[in-house]
């Protein structure tokens, strides 16, 4: 753990109007994991992409290895020995596991060989995997340990994962861990990029903390709070959600039997899902991505139909009811990609609240389009959720990840809805736009909305909900308090719900 | 009605004939496709190589120069279209449309003067003994170089896109434009390749219907073979194999129910004339209907910057 393998000096860049990274400084030392902690906007990516040669810095040097490293695109970042881990998986759904992973590769060997070679390096790490099978058939962790074999394959020196954990369970996190553990003690170093405060306490030697672009400091963090953490990534100081003790009303929302045939190929759809939600409640569900998730947000949207009588709404059988039906009654939704499905990417943010809000806020008049009505709205969703943007006439493409999701989310809350359902609410939002949503949710629950949150943050669960219930290939685990739930047996739940349903029969 | 006077010999050897632009536009339409870019400029390409070929040929007394000619016109011509949709990011389906429209009359123009004249005739080949066997012989082994190629061709792509990792880089850009990106592939260069060979393909189809098929050269000659490729891609799954099957599927009944007409059937002649249109989009229609997708970027513009 003596000399750094990448040792990184005043690195810059801007990119029109912002810059990205300005004079960033550190090292990673030969077996130790690095972390990478920042908001969203801190520059974390753009640095990591500078390390892989997507890339390149505007000033700036970079040692790799005692040599002066300068990648001018991710070959020559592999051939030196950087591998990394996208967030998004850079993988091909409709090829195999063996094709993909000789995608990733310099001179792979034949198909068969190579099939050899994974299955071995799987056996060593613990990451069990079938070369011949499709991607897109293969669930998130699976398709986390296609990247990793990839990674590992080229026997690298420096290992980028980021944001590796957003989609695992608890247990695939701990085997990711072991595997992480075992790379270290072999000499590899690993730069982990995580919103994950608890995670990197417990797996990283050492965090670098990036504010606005710079570096702000480098820490222990076994040494430091995750509290204490997150306020040097903010900068200022974070408030927790609070929970107000509130009554429970009627039941607003009733599932029945629910089962909906998935509309994509690779989807899971959803089988005989029965729960109640009552007003003033806040109901998380958890699961593993592809689980059923989309399918549901649009069975309670309304964007998938299902029998009249497996959804209803105080007592009114709301199933058959299409989208606009359902949010004239009060029931809303915020799905859980932002840009394409919760949000039209190209057009403004006036246009946006508009594309919702247009009947709750009564923003149509006679057929014809109140602008007026609309920005004044946007405004207030704006000013309300604390939107960073110029103003309303701004693309719902031009704002970053976190912000368009506090649009999103604030849109549906300000509509007074009676049951709002969300999807995801702060994925890739940073720890204090987090907060800020998650307290619009207790408010809105405290205010008498009876509101599912559907979410693979199991800490953002068992903060807000009052009930939970784990979504496992389209079937929902019995739902229990959160306050009688620990995390493992959350994760057990997630895992096998309905091997548990079996023995609970 | 004189059926008697059909000879089925000479029925399937003209089915390879008649099956060769077609299958040649669309081996070449499959490569663009599976790279994730949708041409529709296929027709245009065509009837540019055709008269690409025509020419050349009348003027050298060379056809396989006019052949050579002609796969140079269609390339030229599509990388009018690459240079619109991976460079200059144009919607690839208003320039593919545009394409054939140009394309069409780009030929008409330049085919002014050539109407009524005969080109050089192709050689056939004579393979000693293969040629000479009886049936087969005449079926299979005594046709042009051209309806040789187009097999090898396809051939060629099966194979590359199976079994080389050419073939899987470009299935991994035509599927995942922004993670074969993450990984260091050049998509624009790759796809401008694809497109290239994709011209390339068709200009050879459309000369073998100037060249060899009719051969003389009308204006509009390629009569929708091009939009027949497209459909064929399409429905053949972008499966090679499927794309020779569909091709002398069509070929075989567009030789069919011209001998049909020819024997005087009593069904009137737009039917005849529509039924290998209809026939080959029936057939591959039903064998379609296994799950096999189209590449997932399929004419989905990209830039790097995201």
């Amino acid at each position: 753990m003596t000399a750094p393998v990448l040792s990184i000096k005043g690195l810059t860049k801007a990119y029109p109007g912002v810059v990205a990274n300005s004079d960033v400084s550190f090292e990673v030392m030969k077996g130790e994991v690095h972390a990478l902690l920042g908001e969203n906007g801190a520059g974390k990516s753009t640095l990591v992409k500078m390390i892989y040669g997507l890339v390149k810095p505007d000033h700036g040097t970079m040692i790799f290895q005692g040599k002066a490293y300068a990648p001018a695109e991710p070959r020559a970042a592999r051939a030196a020995g950087v591998a990394m881990v996208f967030q998004h998986f850079s993988l091909f759904d409709a090829l195999n596991v063996a094709e993909n992973i000789a995608l990733g590769m310099e001179h792979p060997p034949r198909l068969a060989d190579l099939a050899g070679r994974i299955r071995e390096v799987s056996e060593t790490y613990g990451l069990p995997l079938d070369p011949f099978r499709t991607v897109g058939d293969l669930s998130a962790g699976e398709r986390q340990r296609v990247e990793i074999i990839r990674c590992l394959l080229q026997d690298p020196r420096l290992l980028i994962m980021d944001e590796p954990t957003s989609v695992l369970t608890p247990q695939e996190v701990e085997i990711l861990f072991q595997t992480l553990r075992k790379l270290t003690a072999e000499g590899v170093a690993i730069l982990y990029i995580s919103h994950k405060l608890e995670e990197i306490r417990t797996l990283c030697d050492t965090a670098t903390i990036l504010r606005l672009g710079k570096k702000v400091a480098t820490c222990t963090p076994a040494d430091t709070t995750a509290r204490a953490l997150a306020e040097m990534m903010v900068g200022t100081v974070l408030h927790t959600p609070e929970r107000s003790g509130r009554a429970l009303g009627d039941v607003a929302l009733e599932l029945s039997g629910l089962s909906v045939r998935s509309p994509s190929a690779f989807g899971c759809s959803l089988k005989d899902i029965s729960l109640e939600v009552r007003q003033g409640e806040v109901l998380g569900l958890g699961g593993v991505a592809g689980n059923g998730q989309d399918e549901l947000l649009g069975a309670l949207s309304g964007e998938l139909r299902s029998g009249p009588d497996m959804v209803k709404m105080h007592g009114r059988a709301v199933g058959m009811l299409g989208p606009m039906e359902r949010r004239r009654i009060g029931l809303l939704c915020a799905p859980e990609e932002r840009l394409g499905h919760a949000a039209a990417p190209d057009m403004s943010l006036t246009e946006n609240a508009m594309l919702t809000g247009s009947l709750r806020e009564r923003l149509e008049r006679r057929g014809f389009l109140d602008w007026g009505r609309a920005r004044g709205f946007a405004e207030a969703i704006i000013q309300r959720f604390d939107v960073r943007t110029p103003g309303p006439g701004n693309a719902a493409r031009s704002l970053s990840g976190g912000n368009l999701q506090k649009f999103v989310i604030g849109r549906e809350v300000m509509q007074r809805p009676e049951v709002l359902v969300v999807n995801q609410p702060t994925w890739g939002v940073d720890a204090s736009a987090a907060a800020a949503i998650r307290q619009a949710l207790l408010d809105l629950a405290a205010g008498g909305t009876a509101v599912v949150v559907i979410s693979q943050d199991l800490d953002e669960l068992m903060e807000i909900a009052d009930r939970f219930g784990a979504l496992n290939e389209g079937r929902l685990s019995r739902i229990r308090p959160t306050s009688e739930l620990n995390i493992e047996e959350i994760g057990l739940m997630m895992g096998g719900a309905h091997d548990m349903e079996v023995a609970h029969v | 009605m004189d059926l008697s006077s059909i000879n089925p010999i000479l029925l399937l050897a003209s089915l390879m004939v008649a099956a060769t632009p077609l299958l040649l536009a669309a081996v070449g339409e499959l490569v663009v496709e599976k790279a994730g870019v949708l041409n529709l400029g296929v027709e245009g390409m065509m009837i540019t190589g055709a008269i690409c070929g025509f020419a050349i040929a009348v003027n050298t007394g060379n056809p396989l120069l006019g052949v050579l000619a002609a796969a140079a016109g269609g390339a030229v011509l599509s990388l009018l279209f690459a240079l619109l949709t991976q460079v200059a990011l144009a919607n690839q389906v208003a320039s593919g449309l545009g394409l054939t429209l140009f394309g069409l009359g780009l030929s008409a123009l330049i085919g002014q003067g050539y109407q009524g004249i005969r080109p050089p005739s192709f050689p056939r080949l004579n393979i000693p003994g293969l040629s000479d066997m009886p049936v087969l012989g005449r079926i299979l082994f005594s046709h042009d170089l051209m309806v040789y190629l187009g097999l090898i061709i396809v051939t060629a792509v099966w194979f590359m896109l199976k079994y080389t990792r050419a073939g899987l880089i470009l299935r991994a850009v035509g599927e995942n434009h922004e993670a074969a990106h993450a990984l260091g592939y050049k998509v624009v260069r790759i796809r401008m390749m694809a497109i290239l060979f994709g011209g390339a393909c068709a200009g050879m189809g459309g000369a073998y219907i100037s060249l060899i098929r009719v051969p003389q050269w009308t204006e509009g000659m390629t009569a929708g073979i091009g939009w027949i490729a497209l459909a064929l891609v399409v429905f053949a799954s972008w499966k090679p194999w499927r794309v020779l099957l569909g091709a002398y599927l069509f070929g075989g009944v567009t030789v069919i129910q011209l001998n049909l007409q020819a024997a005087g059937v009593a069904i009137p002649v737009e039917y005849l004339a529509m039924s290998p249109y209809l026939i080959t989009i029936l057939v591959l229609v039903i064998m379609s209907a296994d799950k096999s997708s189209a590449p997932a970027s399929l004419g989905r513009i990209f830039h790097a910057s995201r």
